[in-house]
C-alpha cells in the first residue's frame, strides 16, 4: 500500500492560504464594492474550500475515481436546490 | 512448496491484522471505508444544504434587515474562531502525517492539540451566544429587540420579524455547527485514545483519515458560515 505523504512544508502552505483568505475577506467586507461584496466574500470562501478538500483532505491524491465522482455529484445537487429554489422565490413578484 | 494465489492473500491478511477477511487487499478496504466517508459528508452537504437555502431566500427577501442584525455580531469573535478553526485543519492533518510516517508519539500531541482548538472555539461560541444573549437578540423572546436602522437608510428602521428570521438562521446554522463541534471532540478523544495504545500506524489508521475528513468538513461549512452570517453588508 503506498498512501501519498503529503510534506509538512505544504501543509505550512496551505494554512498560511486560509489565514490569509481569512483576512482578506474580512478586508473586503469592508470596502464598499456593490453588487460584488458577496461575489468575492464567496469567491474566498469557496477558494478556502477547494484548498482544504484538495490537500487537508487529500483529494488531489485520491485513488478512486469514484470518490471524486460522489464528491461532484453532491456539490451538483447542493446547486440544484439553490438554483432551483431561487428560481422561484427571486421571480414570485414578476407580472 | 507452491503457493495458491488464496494462500498469498491469507498470507497478507496475516501481516495486516486490520484487514478484514472480507477484503482482498488493505487498499481495497481504505478505498471502501473512505467512499463510505465521503457518502455520508454528502448527506452532510444536504443537511446543512438545506438550511443554507433557506438562509438565501430570506437573504434575498430582506437584505437590508439581515446586513443590520449581520453588523450587531462581534466581527473580532468571529475572526478569531475562523482562524482558530483553520489551525485546528492543520494539526488534524498533521497528526494523519504522522501516523503515515509512523511517529505514533506526535499523533497523539497533535490529536490533543485539535481537541484544545476544538474547545477554544466552542468556548468563544459561547461569549458570542452570552453576548447575543444579553443584548435581547434572541427569535421568539418577548423583549427581542435590534436596535438601528438599515445601512445607508438612517430613514427606514429595522423590521423587528426580519431581523428575527436573521436570528433564527444564525442561532440554527451555528448551533449546528457547534453541535458537530461537540461530536468531532468526542470523535477525536476516542481516536486519541486509540492513537495513545497505539493502534495507528502506516499499515492502518483509517479511522484517523475519516475522522480528519469529518473534521475537515465542518471546518469547510465554518469557511461558508463567516462570510454568510457575520459579514453581511458591513462596509461603510
Amino acid at each position: 500500500m503506498s498512501e501519498h505523504i503529503s510534506s509538512v512544508k505544504l501543509y505550512i502552505g496551505i494554512w498560511l492560504a486560509l489565514l490569509v483568505g481569512t483576512g482578506l475577506t474580512v478586508a473586503a467586507a469592508l470596502v464598499d464594492m456593490g453588487p460584488f461584496n458577496p461575489i468575492v466574500a464567496l469567491a474566498i470562501a469557496t477558494t478556502k474550500a477547494i484548498l482544504v478538500v484538495l490537500f487537508f483532505m487529500h483529494v488531489k491524491y485520491a485513488h478512486e475515481k469514484l470518490t471524486k465522482l460522489v464528491i461532484i455529484a453532491g456539490i451538483f445537487f447542493f446547486l440544484i436546490l439553490l438554483a432551483l429554489s431561487m428560481a422561484d422565490y427571486s421571480t414570485r413578484l414578476w407580472t | 512448496m507452491q503457493t495458491s494465489p488464496a494462500a498469498t492473500v491469507q498470507g497478507e491478511a496475516h501481516e495486516n491484522p486490520a484487514l478484514l477477511h472480507h477484503f482482498a487487499t488493505a487498499q481495497q478496504q481504505k478505498d471502501a471505508a473512505s467512499l463510505g466517508m465521503w457518502l455520508f459528508l454528502v448527506t452532510e452537504v444536504m443537511f446543512f444544504g438545506g438550511m443554507f437555502c433557506a438562509y438565501l431566500v430570506y437573504r434575498y427577501w430582506y437584505f437590508g434587515d439581515f446586513a443590520a442584525a449581520s453588523s450587531s455580531i462581534d466581527l473580532t469573535l468571529g475572526t478569531v474562531n475562523t482562524a482558530v478553526l483553520i489551525c485546528s485543519s492543520l494539526t488534524v492533518a498533521m497528526a494523519i502525517r504522522c501516523a503515515q510516517v509512523g511517529k505514533q508519539k506526535a499523533i497523539v500531541v497533535y490529536l490533543v492539540l485539535t481537541i484544545i482548538l476544538g474547545l477554544a472555539f466552542l468556548g468563544i461560541k459561547g461569549i458570542e451566544y452570552k453576548q447575543k444573549f444579553d443584548e435581547n437578540h434572541v427569535p421568539g423572546w418577548a423583549n427581542f429587540h435590534l436596535e438601528g436602522h438599515i445601512p445607508r437608510h438612517a430613514d427606514i428602521p429595522v423590521n423587528q420579524q426580519h431581523a428575527q428570521i436573521y436570528f433564527s438562521l444564525y442561532f440554527a446554522m451555528t448551533g449546528m455547527h457547534a453541535l458537530h463541534m461537540i461530536i468531532g471532540v468526542g470523535l477525536f478523544s476516542y481516536l486519541t485514545y486509540k492513537a495513545w495504545k497505539g493502534r495507528y500506524a502506516p499499515e492502518y489508521y483509517t479511522p484517523l483519515e475519516n475522522g480528519g475528513l469529518y473534521w475537515h468538513f465542518v471546518d469547510i461549512v465554518w469557511i461558508y458560515l463567516f462570510p454568510l452570517l457575520y459579514l453581511i453588508d458591513r462596509h461603510p
